[in-house]
């Protein structure tokens, strides 16, 4: 396979592994920013429980996202950085007020207003980085970012992420978020705290169905939001597996959640959420930016991108050992 | 400030946010390695507690590191995406290695934080001790960038639109990387143990019999005095390199206008660009040239051999190498007298004596304690102030890489309040919890 193939590969899979990862994190700030009812507390000290302990670990799949990018696709890098500057910084924003917040809840463990108040700072920052990282990707798809050759970047600063279709993403990921974090808690709870357990099963039902009517939302409005990526997808023919295979997903979630069979929505969700994902890298293949900056265009030099492929494949035994011990000690069933 | 400014200002305090947490990221994993080994050879509950608080602090400093880093990394291409389109893949490999240094850190620092009790005592401490690797090999990694931003190597050619020729590897080892890390790595444990010798020396003022801050003196001070010593051997061996490497940011950090012969070390004062004196220093005869070269009658590079439009700040950049070496001449003296009533306890004690720390000392340790940070944060504006006009020096100036984003004050106030407001909560946590601490522990234990 060609080097700057394999090196977008990994790429991708690590920006997968972060939405899946780190995304349910950002889910459960939704969650404990909508805890409601007699067990509102006991929703939120579940929600901190879940993520204590891999928050920072799976924030680094976006640190690793952002090097490789940068190493393997530097002007891409640049020329995203340059148009998408505003969302960027309020990604970012909200990255460092919900990891702050909730570093410092748990640290002021006193139970008395000031840990009220970073709580609700963590949860409302939570929303934040999700909804823009949806806007971002619909920006790149949108074709409105214009680079020419010596990566003078036009287009506007606000024009290309502040579309109907970037924000109907923006919801789209938000809710997707909100619903990996409601479905793995399930899981997590089922044996624990079956009470909260069906509160969380509600609460997936519900953000699974607004991940539907966002999907139709942000698909009825591609024609408009990004028309090339729109055609490209209607020319090729593996369209509608894949849309049937997402579909089914999502709806193999939705089921197993009203059966209460948590363990397999928890798969089923995670299988639409790569599925998802899959079809936005396909369908934008072989742009990075619509529709000026492709993977050739971009390129690193070779021989960087093979030394990058070799420092990936030396850190992945380290990692991969490291990660399983992490989520064997914390994320086994647990019990009450 | 025009939009260069604020990006230069913005750039800069964040680095210099991010520096402290880094810092203690490197360090204070160590702190607690050495407290968990003692705890697990004595059985001494002072030693678990020691532990605990300091696992505490732990938790909301890598958090707060965490975030500011991601942020950096970010803002290299935000800020400066001319940088990074053009160098990106030479500074991806220390970066895409340091990636993997981040992750296990984090991953580590999970299972230690939350795992006391959950897994076996011999993972959660394998568990600090990667941490404290882990945090030691990010910032070996992300110091050979600054090293090839100050001396790019491996360089082939350049040109704007064609790809970079370039060695990665070759890129990856500056010629200035072996005295950047090892400055570096040295100046993270000063600081991180000069803080923590401050806060325990300062309560062992207010009750001098306290077992819990003895002990916590115990392992903090030797590590403090034993960077504080070798430093400034590692500071000379820099600036001797600097001098042959980059003459100008040695001229500017020493205010040198004129290339000159038996050079003097000129101690204080203010540079006086106009002239190209220095104002009210002290002047030792033939010092600079002895100390850049090794020989009191060397030839000195001065400014003069730069033209104007690249020469660094030279106030700003000697100032700031006056307070590091000032600051890190001061923390050796103070190290020095440690060692020395260290050695006259341990004779006392050895004859069954009772030896408590010297009152004068103690008061010494918490005066010197802030020179840490103080030094470490001097030390980097020196080096970012002398590279200065560039980003990649003789490559790439600051002002060519900097973003076309027009509204360049926006992120700029953005990212200083958020930082404001970090660096105001942290301080505010761990000073609540300090004092807490202190006052619990205070009835209950210690004497
Ligand atoms: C505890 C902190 C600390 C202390 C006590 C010192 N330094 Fe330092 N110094 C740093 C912390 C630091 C640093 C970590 O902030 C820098 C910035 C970049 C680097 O490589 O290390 C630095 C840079 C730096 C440089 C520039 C290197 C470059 O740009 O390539 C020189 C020449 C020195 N130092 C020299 C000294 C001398 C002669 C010292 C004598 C006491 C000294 N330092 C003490
Ligand atoms: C490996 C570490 C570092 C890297 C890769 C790095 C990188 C950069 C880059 C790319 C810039 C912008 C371009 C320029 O102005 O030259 C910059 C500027 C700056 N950095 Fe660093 N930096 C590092 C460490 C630090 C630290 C720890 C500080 C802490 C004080 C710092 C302080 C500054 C300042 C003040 C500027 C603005 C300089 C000016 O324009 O006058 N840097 N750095
Ligand atoms: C432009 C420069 C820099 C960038 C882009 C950067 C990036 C980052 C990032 C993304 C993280 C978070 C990793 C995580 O999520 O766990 C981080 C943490 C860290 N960085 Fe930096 N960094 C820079 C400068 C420095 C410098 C100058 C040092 C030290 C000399 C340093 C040492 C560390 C360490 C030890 C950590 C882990 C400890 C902690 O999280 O507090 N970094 N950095």
């Amino acid at each position: 396979m060609a080097t700057e193939l394999a090196l977008a590969a990994a790429i991708f899979a690590a920006l997968c592994l972060y939405f899946v990862l780190a995304g349910a994190d950002f889910g459960g700030g939704v969650w404990d920013l909508l805890a409601r009812g007699p067990r509102a507390e006991r929703q939120r000290a579940a929600v901190a429980h879940a993520i204590g302990p891999v928050w920072e670990a799976n924030h680094v799949w976006l640190i690793l996202v952002v090097v490789l990018l940068f190493s393997g696709f530097p002007p891409a890098f640049a020329a995203l950085s340059v148009a998408l500057h505003v969302p960027l910084t309020l990604f970012l924003l909200g990255v460092v007020l919900r990891g702050a917040a909730f570093a410092f809840r748990g640290f002021d463990a006193t139970g008395d207003r000031a840990q009220l108040r970073w709580g609700r700072l963590f949860s409302v920052a939570s929303t934040i980085s999700p909804l823009l990282l949806g806007m971002v990707v619909g920006a790149l798809a949108s074709g409105r970012i214009r680079v020419a050759r010596d990566g003078l970047v036009s287009g506007g600063f606000f024009a290309p992420w502040l579309t109907p279709f970037s924000l109907a993403l923006g919801v789209f990921a938000l809710a997707l978020c909100a619903f990996l974090a409601a479905t793995y808690l399930t899981v997590e709870l089922e044996r624990a705290d079956p009470e909260l357990a069906e509160d969380f099963r509600r609460r997936a039902l519900g953000a699974g169905v607004l991940v539907g009517v966002a999907a139709f939302a942000a698909l009825a409005l591609a024609g408009q939001g990004a028309p090339r990526v729109r055609e490209g997808l209607a020319a090729r023919a593996w369209r509608w597996p894949f849309h049937a295979a997402t579909g089914l997903a999502a709806l193999l979630a939705l089921a197993s959640l009203v059966r209460r069979r948590y363990r397999r929505a928890r798969a089923a969700a995670v299988a639409q959420t790569l599925l998802v994902l899959g079809g936005w890298a396909a369908s934008q293949y072989p742009f990075l930016v619509v529709p000026d900056v492709t993977l050739a265009s971009a390129a690193a030099n070779p021989q960087t991108r093979v030394l990058l492929l070799v420092a990936l494949a030396v850190g992945a035994p380290v990692l991969v050992p490291s990660l399983a011990v992490l989520f064997r000690v914390f994320k086994a069933a647990r019990r009450a | 400030m025009d939009g260069l400014g604020y990006a230069r200002a913005q750039m800069g305090l964040s680095l210099a946010f991010h520096i402290v947490f880094a810092a203690v990221g490197v360090a204070l994993p160590l702190l607690l390695v050495m407290a968990e080994l003692r705890w697990r050879r004595t059985r001494d509950e002072d030693y678990l507690e020691l532990a605990k608080r300091l696992g505490k602090g732990t938790g909301i400093l890598f958090a707060v590191g965490a975030v500011s880093g991601t942020v950096l990394s970010f803002e290299l291409g935000l800020l400066w995406p001319r940088f990074m389109g053009t160098f990106g893949e030479a500074i991806g490999l220390p970066f895409a290695l340091e990636g993997f240094a981040f992750f296990t850190e984090a991953i580590f620092l999970g299972i230690y934080l939350y795992g006391r009790g959950r897994v076996s005592e011999r993972l959660h401490l394998f568990s600090a001790l990667a941490v404290a690797v882990s945090g030691a090999l990010s910032a070996f990694f992300v110091t050979l960038v600054n090293a090839f931003m100050n001396n790019p190597a491996g360089i082939v050619e350049t040109s704007r639109s064609a790809a970079l020729e370039l060695e990665p590897l070759r890129a990856m080892w500056s010629p200035s990387w072996p005295y950047q890390t090892v400055h570096v790595l040295l100046a993270s444990y000063q600081a991180t143990a000069w803080a923590m010798v401050g806060i325990h020396a300062f309560f062992l003022l207010r009750d001098p019999r306290r077992a819990l801050h003895r002990k916590a003196l115990g392992i903090a001070l030797p590590l403090a005095c034993v960077a504080a010593l070798v430093q400034p051997l590692s500071g000379d061996r820099s600036a001797k390199h600097v001098a042959l490497a980059q003459p100008v940011k040695l001229a500017a950090a020493e205010g040198l206008a004129r290339t000159t012969r038996a050079a003097p070390l000129r101690l204080g004062g203010w540079p006086d660009p106009a002239t190209g004196e220095i104002r009210g220093a002290l002047s030792i005869p033939g010092g600079l040239s002895f100390l850049a070269h090794g020989d009191p009658q060397a030839m000195v590079i001065g400014l003069d051999q730069t033209p104007p439009a690249d020469r660094p700040p030279v106030v700003a950049t000697r100032e700031a190498f006056q307070v590091m070496v000032g600051s890190g001449t001061a923390m050796a003296g103070v190290a020095a007298l440690a060692g020395a009533c260290a050695l006259r306890r341990r004779r006392r004690r050895a004859r069954g004596e009772e030896a408590p720390w010297p009152r004068g000392l103690l008061v010494a340790l918490v005066a010197a304690s802030p020179l840490g940070f103080v030094a470490l944060e001097a030390g980097w504006l020196v080096t970012e102030w002398g590279r200065q006009p560039w980003v990649v020096r003789g490559y790439l100036r600051t002002a060519e890489a900097v973003t076309s984003f027009p509204y360049k004050a926006a992120p700029f106030w953005l990212f200083t309040v958020v930082y404001l407001f970090l660096g105001a909560a942290v301080a505010y946590l761990l000073g609540k919890q300090i004092v807490a601490a202190h006052r619990a522990a205070g009835g209950a234990r210690g004497h």
